[in-house]
């Protein structure tokens, strides 16, 4: 399937791409990750559901297999463009202004932290139209408001659609809130960080 | 009124500032170092648990002293969990302690204790390295509702258990519920281990020196506070710390300050350990 001019022209007007999912969407951000190119000249902040203590390898296999600068975000650290930052475990990653991360330890949310809602949110907030969020697989509803806000502040929201995903809880109840511009395969969504 | 969360954009930056400035003038605590995203989002908390309109919350805040106290706790972040990042005692295990073990008396200061898990969590880490009895532990936090939870040291059985796990991977012997006195659900932290800890209000803003430690922890609070204002608390615990004691910052929390790179040697850059150094 061809992808409209419209998705195109937001997507190259962003300065920035979250992308976030839950259970079922490793494999998906690891394949985005090691194709985007080294000079996409957007910041690519990854949100994904993961346990407190669970010393995992995530950061080290992404960095890896990745063509740009990545980081595991630490507090106040300074947003940069071509470099992909990931939320790290037992914080909210919270977006302060244009050239600025914060984290913060509050409650989980949908037994969450990192939530996608919370960056979502102060996202939406920082980068309105600037901003291409694509939300993938999960078990939760995690992300669906988050998403609502960065669609109502201009953001061009993209949705795996759940046919296509593993879990299909966190893209459903994104959709059943109208907080998606387009529903998208894997495939497609692929397609479009490509071009 | 409406409650219908149709408004995007919630807050705005001016109203934020309005609700900073009767806080500061009428209340005494100043909020305007804050970080921004995280104090909208405390605040926008309150105001859908309490269903408030911006000028009802206003309001609130003049006029009601002891809904001020419910604002504060909510505003500042009191989520904690004993042994929370067991890296970081592991760290503290192998690169502090043995350096805290030389001194006759061991004062450490936990800034931020909220209701005194990491208060504990190092008096037990203390203990198990056989420094207890010559330590005393200071707990302090701007919040007094959750220093008398502190001051307790009573918790659920079931949260003390849900620690267990982060107590393992510190690589302590037995189990966290060894160092609690528990009966039906209530794990009291044992009374030797509550001799030698203090919980008193302070305030990392507006507070100055109040006495010398060989170690402070003060972990996941400079997240909450804008570059300028985690300086002058940086500068409070320089002058806090005795020759060589040791800073502990979160393992998200470095030093940033140039000024105070100098002034710290890094022990573990992971967790952000670091020793004064010079005079």
């Amino acid at each position: 399937m061809e992808l409209s001019n419209d998705i195109k022209d937001r997507w190259h007007n962003s300065k920035v791409l979250l992308l976030a999912g839950s259970a079922g969407s490793f494999k998906l951000l690891f394949h985005a990750v090691k194709n985007l190119p080294a000079d996409l000249n957007k910041t690519v902040i990854i949100i994904i559901h993961r346990k407190k203590n669970f010393f995992s390898e995530i950061e080290k296999l992404f960095a890896e297999n990745s063509r740009m600068y990545l980081r595991e975000i630490s507090d106040k650290d300074r947003i940069d463009s071509n470099t992909i930052y990931i939320a790290p475990a037992n914080y909210h990653t919270l977006v302060e202004n244009e050239k600025q991360f914060s984290l913060d330890v509050s409650e989980a949310v949908w037994y969450s932290k990192p939530s996608i809602d919370v960056t979502f949110e102060s996202a939406a907030d920082v980068f309105k139209d600037k901003c291409t969020a694509v939300l993938l697989s999960g078990a939760n509803q995690d992300g669906a408001e988050g998403l609502l806000k960065l669609r109502n502040n201009g953001s061009l929201t993209i949705v795996q659609d759940p046919a296509d995903a593993e879990m299909k809880d966190m893209p459903a109840a994104a959709i059943n809130i109208d907080a998606a511009d387009y529903v998208l395969s894997s495939n497609q969504i692929f397609q479009l960080l490509q071009v | 009124m409406i409650n219908e969360s149709t408004d995007t954009q919630g807050l705005t930056p001016v109203e934020i500032d309005e609700l900073v400035n009767v806080v500061k003038k009428i209340h005494g605590f100043d909020f305007s170092g804050y970080s921004k995203a995280s104090l909208k989002r405390r605040i926008t908390r309150i105001m859908q648990l309490k269903k408030l309109e911006f000028y009802d919350l206003k309001h609130l805040l003049i006029n009601d002293a002891a809904f001020f106290q419910h604002f504060l706790e909510e505003v500042t972040v009191n989520v904690t969990e004993m042994f929370r990042d067991p890296l970081f005692y592991k760290a503290l295990n192998a690169q502090v302690l043995p350096y805290l073990s030389t001194f006759q008396h061991v004062k450490i200061w936990s800034a931020g204790c909220s209701s005194g898990e990491e208060a504990y969590s190092l008096a037990i880490l203390l203990r198990e390295a056989g420094l207890h009895k010559k330590s005393f532990i200071y707990g302090t936090d701007i919040n007094t509702e959750v220093l008398k939870e502190a001051k307790k040291g009573i918790y659920s059985l079931r949260k003390i258990k849900s620690y267990a796990e982060n107590y393992q991977y510190c690589g302590l012997p037995g189990t966290i519920t060894d160092h609690f006195t528990i009966l039906y659900d209530a794990a009291t932290v044992q009374a030797e281990l509550k001799q030698n800890t203090l919980f008193s209000v302070h305030n990392l803003i507006s507070d100055n020196v109040f006495n010398e430690f060989q170690m402070i922890s003060c972990r996941n609070v400079f997240i909450y506070f804008e570059s300028h204002l985690q300086e002058k608390i940086l500068d409070l615990f320089y002058k806090s710390l005795c020759p060589l004691g040791f800073l502990c910052l979160g393992s998200k929390e470095a030093i940033r300050s140039d000024a105070f790179k100098r002034r710290f040697k890094t022990i573990n850059s992971k967790e952000n350990i670091y020793q004064k150094i010079g005079a």
